[in-house]
C-alpha cells in the first residue's frame, strides 16, 4: 500500500488505518461520529494525500481538457475552480474531477482509486495537442481544513494572503507555517466552509502539525475518511463507483451544474449521449430517510409494493439529520420527497422515505 | 488469553458447551473491529429466530456497526433455541461483555461433538496474531 507523507503522523495518533484506493489511510482517530460533529461545529484536519493531481501545461491545455472534461474549462476564470468528469462516448463517468484555472496552467484534482484511469484517459487523446502531462501526485501534500472554524484557524498560520479575498471555489497562493507558494482553495467535501492546501510532501508533516497546534484554541481535531463519507453524504456529494459510475450517469445523478451541454462543447466525449440522457431521463438521485434500525447500504433493492424501483448508492447514520440516510435511484414518479418506499435487507424490508438531496446545507439552516 | 472455556472460529465467533446445548457469540476482536472500541459505534443486531436449523459455517445473522455489516456464522450445526433477547435494545453489552451477557444464540447441536472447523483459545489466539 501507498503512504502519504502523514502517514508517521497517524500512525502516532493512534488512527484505524484502511486500504482506501490502494493507500494505507486514517478511517478515523476517535468514533466517526464524534469527528462529524466536530466538523459540522469546528473544524477538522484532513489528509488528501492520496487524491490525484494533474497539471496541465502547454498552449492546448484548456483545449485538450475541453475535449475530455464535461465543464466549458475555456469560460473558467483565471483563479476559479470548477467541478467536472471526464466521461466515455456513452456518457458513463471515468471520474469526476475538479478544475483549477491558472494563470499558465490547469491544475485538475481527481479522485484516488481512479488516478491511473484518469491518465491513461488524458494521455490516450493527446493526439497533436501542444500538452504536457505532469503527475504531481507523488510529490505533493494535500491537506484540508473542514468546519466553519476553518478559517479562524488557517489565519493562524498563513501571511501574504487576505483568507477572505479567496472567495467559494477559488484559489489563491499564501506563506503557510513559512513555506511561500502554497496553494490555497476555498473548497472541500463535507458542506462546511473550508481550505484545501497543496504543498511539497516534504514539508506536509510540519504545516499538519503546526495546523493542529494553532487549530486546538479553535476546536481543530484530526478527521479520517469514515466521517469524510458521512459528511460528503449529508451535503449530497457524489461518490465515484457509488453515486457515479459505469451505468450511473451524472444527468441522474443530479450534476447538471458540472455538465456544459452547449453546443460549443459539442466536440467533448460523451456530449451526445449526456444529451440524450437530459432529454430523456428515467431515474433521479435522490435522498432517503429511514426511522428503522438498519442502515441503507450500498446495492440495497428499493421497492414500491411488489416493484423493484431503485437502488441504495450509499449510506450511513448521520449525526447531523439524527437519522440513517441513504442516496438512491428512484424511477421517476416516485422521486417526489415524502413518497414512502422500502428497502429489502435479504428477506426483510424497512421503510423510508424519499427526501431531496443535500440533507444538510450550510446556508439553508 | 481469552477464556479457554470455549472454542473459536477463524470468523471471530466463539461458541460455549452448556449442558446438553451450545452457546454462541462474537469475540472482543469482532467487536472492535467493528466499533472500535466506541460501544455506540454498533447499530444494529439481525439475529435468528428459534426453531430455524443451521449449518457450521452458515450464516445466522448480522451485525451492522456505522460504516459495515457483519455475517455471524455458526461455528457449529444445531437448530436455534433462543437468541439474546437483551441484545436488540443493549448492544453495548457486546463490547462490555462479548464472553457472558453478550452471547447471541443457544443452539441445539447437531452432534455432541462439535463439528464445525473449530480452535481452541490458544490457536485462536496464535491465529489473531499471525493475521492481523
Amino acid at each position: 500500500m501507498k503512504q502519504t507523507s502523514l502517514y508517521d503522523a497517524h500512525v502516532a495518533a493512534g488512527a484505524r488505518l484502511i486500504d482506501f484506493g490502494g493507500w494505507a489511510m486514517p478511517v478515523q482517530y476517535r468514533p466517526i461520529l464524534e469527528e462529524v460533529t466536530t466538523v459540522r461545529q469546528r473544524v477538522g484536519l484532513f489528509d488528501l494525500g492520496h487524491m490525484g493531481r494533474v497539471e496541465l501545461r502547454g498552449p492546448d491545455a484548456i483545449p485538450f481538457l475541453d475535449r475530455l472534461a464535461t465543464n466549458h474549462v475555456a469560460k473558467i476564470p483565471v483563479g476559479a475552480i470548477r467541478y467536472g468528469l471526464f466521461c466515455r462516448e456513452n456518457g458513463d463517468p471515468i471520474d469526476d474531477i475538479l478544475v483549477y484555472r491558472g494563470e499558465d496552467h490547469v491544475f485538475v484534482v481527481v479522485n484516488a482509486s481512479n488516478t491511473a484511469v484518469d491518465l491513461d484517459w488524458m494521455r490516450s487523446h493527446v493526439g497533436r495537442a501542444n500538452v504536457e502531462i505532469v503527475d504531481r501526485t507523488d510529490e505533493l501534500g494535500m491537506i484540508a481544513l473542514q468546519g466553519p472554524n476553518s478559517h479562524l484557524a488557517l489565519a493562524e498560520v498563513v501571511e501574504g494572503v487576505d483568507l477572505a479575498s479567496i472567495k467559494y471555489y477559488r484559489f489563491g497562493y499564501g506563506t503557510v507555517c513559512g513555506i511561500p507558494n502554497v496553494r490555497i482553495s476555498r473548497t472541500g467535501y463535507t458542506g462546511e466552509d473550508g481550505f484545501e492546501l497543496y504543498l511539497p510532501n516534504a514539508l506536509a508533516p510540519k504545516v499538519w502539525d503546526s495546523l493542529l497546534a494553532a487549530g486546538s484554541a479553535h476546536g481543530m481535531t484530526p478527521i479520517g475518511l469514515g466521517a469524510r463519507d458521512t459528511l460528503r453524504l449529508e451535503a449530497g456529494m457524489p461518490l465515484y463507483g457509488h453515486e457515479i459510475g459505469p451505468g450511473m450517469n451524472p444527468v441522474e445523478a443530479g450534476l447538471g451544474f458540472g455538465l456544459a451541454l452547449t453546443p460549443e462543447k459539442a466536440n467533448t466525449i460523451g456530449f451526445a449521449a449526456l444529451q440524450r440522457i437530459a432529454a430523456a431521463p428515467t431515474r433521479r438521485l435522490v435522498g432517503i430517510t429511514t426511522e428503522g434500525p438498519r442502515v441503507p447500504r450500498q446495492g440495497h433493492k428499493l421497492v414500491a409494493g411488489d416493484r423493484h424501483v431503485g437502488f441504495v448508492c450509499s449510506g450511513s447514520v448521520s449525526p447531523t439529520v439524527g437519522k440513517h440516510i441513504g442516496s438512491a435511484y428512484v424511477e421517476l414518479g416516485l422521486d417526489k420527497a415524502g413518497t414512502a418506499l422500502e428497502f429489502e435487507l435479504g428477506a426483510k424490508r424497512q421503510a423510508c422515505s424519499v427526501q431531496e438531496l443535500p440533507f444538510y446545507s450550510r446556508t439553508r439552516r | 488469553m481469552r477464556p479457554d472455556d470455549r472454542k473459536y472460529t477463524r470468523t471471530h465467533e466463539w461458541v460455549k458447551p452448556d449442558g446438553d446445548t451450545v452457546v454462541i457469540g462474537i469475540t472482543d476482536f469482532a467487536v472492535n473491529e467493528l466499533c472500535s472500541g466506541n460501544e455506540g459505534d454498533l447499530v444494529y443486531c439481525d439475529l435468528p429466530e428459534a426453531g430455524r436449523t443451521v449449518d457450521a459455517g452458515e450464516t445466522f445473522g448480522e451485525i451492522e456497526s456505522v460504516k459495515a455489516v457483519a455475517d455471524l456464522n455458526a461455528p457449529v450445526s444445531g437448530t436455534v433455541l433462543e437468541a439474546n433477547p437483551a441484545i436488540e435494545d443493549h448492544l453495548e453489552i457486546l463490547s462490555k461483555d462479548p464472553w457472558n451477557q453478550g452471547w447471541m444464540i443457544r443452539l441445539a447441536p447437531k452432534s455432541k461433538n462439535l463439528d464445525g472447523d473449530l480452535l481452541s483459545a490458544a490457536q485462536y489466539e496464535a491465529y489473531l496474531a499471525e493475521s492481523h
